[in-house]
């Protein structure tokens, strides 16, 4: 998480359910305190990084390893 | 008589002296308990934390953008991005940013090197107390570097846009744009490939795969 510098909040295999609800929650938690998340993604056919934004737990795309939360932008 | 008369001021004199020095000390004490930076700043008892923060966040980086795109912040100081909305078939209309941290990002024509427009753009921590809201530079470069790959409208739509030159120095940037094309010309060479310009070498770097 940007911040202060990289810091783990909370990791887990997203097949537990257990896992699975911790990182849910922690995912809320950082929305909630108004962050953005984002993923990491690669391109399959170019090999090129790339990112997507995510709103809900669920549209984190399945095998993703982690999600990244940054501070909202505001104009400066 | 006279005596009298300086015994008098000088008692006069003292005391207002002393009155003074008083209301100061007390003024300085109320300073020290209000100011939040001097509170802030006593707090910090470790100076190697922010250093450390920003190796984290270098490493953080590195594991997410572009080999390409690392090498060029680590060598300049800055990444270079290709907007979304140029990638057409005729690779016409091409232009791109420059990511500088905790500075607007710059969008300019590679073709021409033209400076177009500074996009001011934070992101503050507000929840921060400790080291206020401003973020690591690379963990500020990575902000922008996703917002740009993911949601590039939006970014611009909540960026406060200005002509070039508010606030980075249009100078500086075109000395960046040929550091970049030297960079880069010295990269190609490194790799056995022949670059034919900023233009034509950028959209190969987002087109094709990381080499």
């Amino acid at each position: 998480m940007p911040g202060r510098g990289e810091v783990v909040l909370a990791e887990g295999d997203p097949q537990l359910s257990a896992d699975e609800e911790r990182l849910v929650d922690e995912f809320r938690r950082q929305l909630d305190a108004g962050m953005w998340a984002a993923v990491p993604t690669t391109d399959g056919s170019s090999g090129r990084r790339e990112a997507i934004m995510v709103r809900d737990y669920a549209e984190i795309p399945e095998g993703a390893e982690r999600v990244i939360f940054f501070p909202r932008a505001a104009g400066g | 008589m006279s005596t009298v008369a300086f015994v008098v001021v000088a008692l006069i004199a003292a005391t207002l002296a002393g009155y003074s020095l008083v209301m100061r000390v007390h003024a300085a004490t109320a300073d020290r308990r209000r100011s939040p930076r001097r509170h802030r700043r006593a707090l910090r008892l470790d100076p190697g934390t922010e250093r450390r923060a920003e190796r984290r966040a270098r490493a953080l980086l590195r594991s997410i953008v572009n080999r390409d795109e690392w090498e060029m912040y680590r060598d300049l100081g800055f990444i270079r991005v290709i907007g979304h909305n140029s990638l057409d078939d005729t690779a016409t209309g091409v232009y791109c940013y420059l990511i500088y941290p905790h500075k607007p990002i710059v969008a300019y024509l590679p073709g021409s090197n033209s400076l177009m427009s500074e996009y001011c753009v934070e992101f503050p921590d507000h929840e921060e107390r400790m080291y206020g809201p401003k973020l690591p530079d690379s963990d500020d470069v990575l902000a922008k570097w996703m917002m740009l790959r993911s949601d590039e409208e939006g970014l611009i739509r909540r960026a406060n846009m200005h002509l070039p030159g508010r606030q980075v120095d249009p100078q500086q940037v075109r000395r960046d744009l040929w550091r970049l094309a030297m960079w880069e010309r010295e990269r190609d060479a490194r790799r056995g490939r022949v670059s034919t310009g900023p233009a034509a070498s950028a959209v190969t770097a987002n087109a094709g795969p990381a080499r």
